[in-house]
């Protein structure tokens, strides 16, 4: 089929609310916080919790919930885009660089690689391109909108990669794994896209 | 994944805010039970708007079923319920979604359990689960737990009659904001015992799909998860009304 738009017969455009430079294509802007995820909000006690960056020889970094919230915090306020087609605006977090995570990491020795699987409580798993997880690009967050992170949304730490779809941001963060090649990860296996850029709005496999 | 212009074929009200669009899609690749399309709208000044819909008829049917609730301060669902009519165009791709489906093959029972609009992708597996022989069937034992608000946001409710009384499958109906006889079902949000009554018990290994608004699912997995049911068996597919 022609790259031409089929023109829906009697739809007409709506008065944009948004600035249109900061909604990407197909988006539309919601003042509501969805929630998707595809099972059960894992309950995971603190004492329990930690966060490990792994290597692919075995190697790892180990941080307890104390250890990362000593880390130096960071308070971003982003957009984020669903790939469901939510948008929401100057969303307010607060949590630790992963640039910080990646560099103490790999000063102990856990050998860097050029893609990184993301794994969290419940058996979620999301692929990355290790550039989109570094420079001042992602963090992982205990704080929302000044309040700890609720389990619905992904608490007690989500990932945020906001500059790309939200599936990459996984709730329920325990670690990054070291990965030689972007093998897909939970969604990606099921046809959504690997990099997941809403700009380029790369939504499914296939996608530019 | 393609955009493909769909044509619109039949236009029924499914319920009091409701419609159900039956679509003919050239070289629909086929769906599972439980999948959802992304339908897009282009104004002439090439605004555009996308939503995604469940499917609500099986894979058995050659022709795409979707129902759409109307929300009135919507966008795109208002377009769908009053504005298309029959030989109009849709732009729609799909199918999408891999994790909420269901195959009458997997075999065992199976407890669906929908708030509102939630009930689309669970009726087509019930459709599904309907098209299939007879030993399939015995196979996949099916408990439907619905709830809405009142009797006239129920969707297919004599479709699901027929599907109790000729396909042996239980439903039971909880209208949140009606009062009155509790012979014909619950009036009251869903909780543990309503749980208890229409699904399996956990030792039998139910595959659960929960599908709704958010407080709906998160309360409906957690209960089942306190009941015992393994987590990894109940899976949830959550949306607010999105217009």
């Amino acid at each position: 089929m022609a790259d031409e738009p089929f023109i829906a017969r009697g739809f007409h455009s709506r008065r944009q609310t948004a600035p249109p430079n900061r909604l990407p294509p197909g988006q539309y802007e919601t003042r509501d916080f969805p929630v998707l995820s595809a099972g059960p909000t894992p309950q995971t006690s603190l004492a329990e919790w930690d966060f490990r960056i792994e290597g692919r020889d075995g190697t790892a970094m180990r941080w307890s919930w104390t250890d990362i919230l000593a880390l130096p915090h960071e308070t971003p306020t982003v957009d984020i885009h669903c790939v469901t087609k939510w948008s929401k605006f100057d969303t307010r977090w607060e949590g630790v660089s992963v640039d910080v995570l990646l560099d103490a990491a790999r000063d102990a020795g856990v050998a860097e690689q050029p893609f990184i699987m993301a794994f969290s409580d419940g058996g979620y798993t999301t692929n990355l391109p290790r550039a989109d997880l570094t420079g001042g690009k992602a963090w992982i967050v205990f704080l929302y909108d000044d309040a700890l992170l609720v389990p619905e949304h992904g608490g007690p730490v989500r990932l945020l990669v906001p500059h790309l779809y939200f599936w990459k941001s996984a709730k329920w963060v325990r670690g990054l794994r070291m990965m030689e090649r972007d093998d897909p990860g939970f969604w990606e296996q099921l046809g959504y896209h690997d990099r997941g850029d809403p700009w380029r709005e790369q939504r499914y496999q296939g996608d530019p | 994944m393609k955009w493909t212009v769909a044509s619109v074929v039949e236009v029924r009200d499914e319920a009091l805010h409701a419609k159900t669009l039956v679509l003919d899609v050239p070289d629909w690749p086929g769906h599972r039970a439980g999948q959802h399309v992304d339908v897009r709208l282009v104004a002439e000044d090439g605004y555009q708007a996308q939503r995604s819909y469940s499917i609500a008829s099986p894979p058995e049917s050659r022709q795409l079923e979707l129902t759409v609730e109307r929300i009135d301060d919507g966008e795109v669902s208002p377009y769908l319920c009053d504005v298309l009519h029959v030989g109009d165009g849709l732009e729609v791709r799909g199918p999408i979604g891999g994790y909420f489906v269901w195959d009458v093959r997997d075999a065992g029972p199976v407890l669906l359990v929908a708030g509102g609009s939630g009930i689309v992708p669970l009726m087509a597996m019930m459709r599904h689960r309907a098209r299939a022989d007879a030993n399939l069937r015995a196979l996949s034992e099916m408990s439907l737990l619905y709830s809405t608000r009142t009797l006239g946001d129920l969707f297919y409710l004599q479709e699901i009659e027929r599907l109790v009384e000729e396909q042996n499958v239980r439903a039971a109906f909880t209208l949140t904001r009606e009062k009155g006889d509790d012979r014909r079902g619950y009036h009251r949000r869903i909780d543990k015992a309503m749980l208890t009554d229409v699904g399996w018990p956990p030792s039998h290994m139910p595959r659960s799909y929960v599908c709704g608004p958010t407080p709906l699912v998160e309360s409906v997995a957690r209960t089942l998860v306190e009941l015992g049911h393994d987590p990894s068996r109940v899976l949830t597919e959550r949306f607010g009304p999105t217009g």
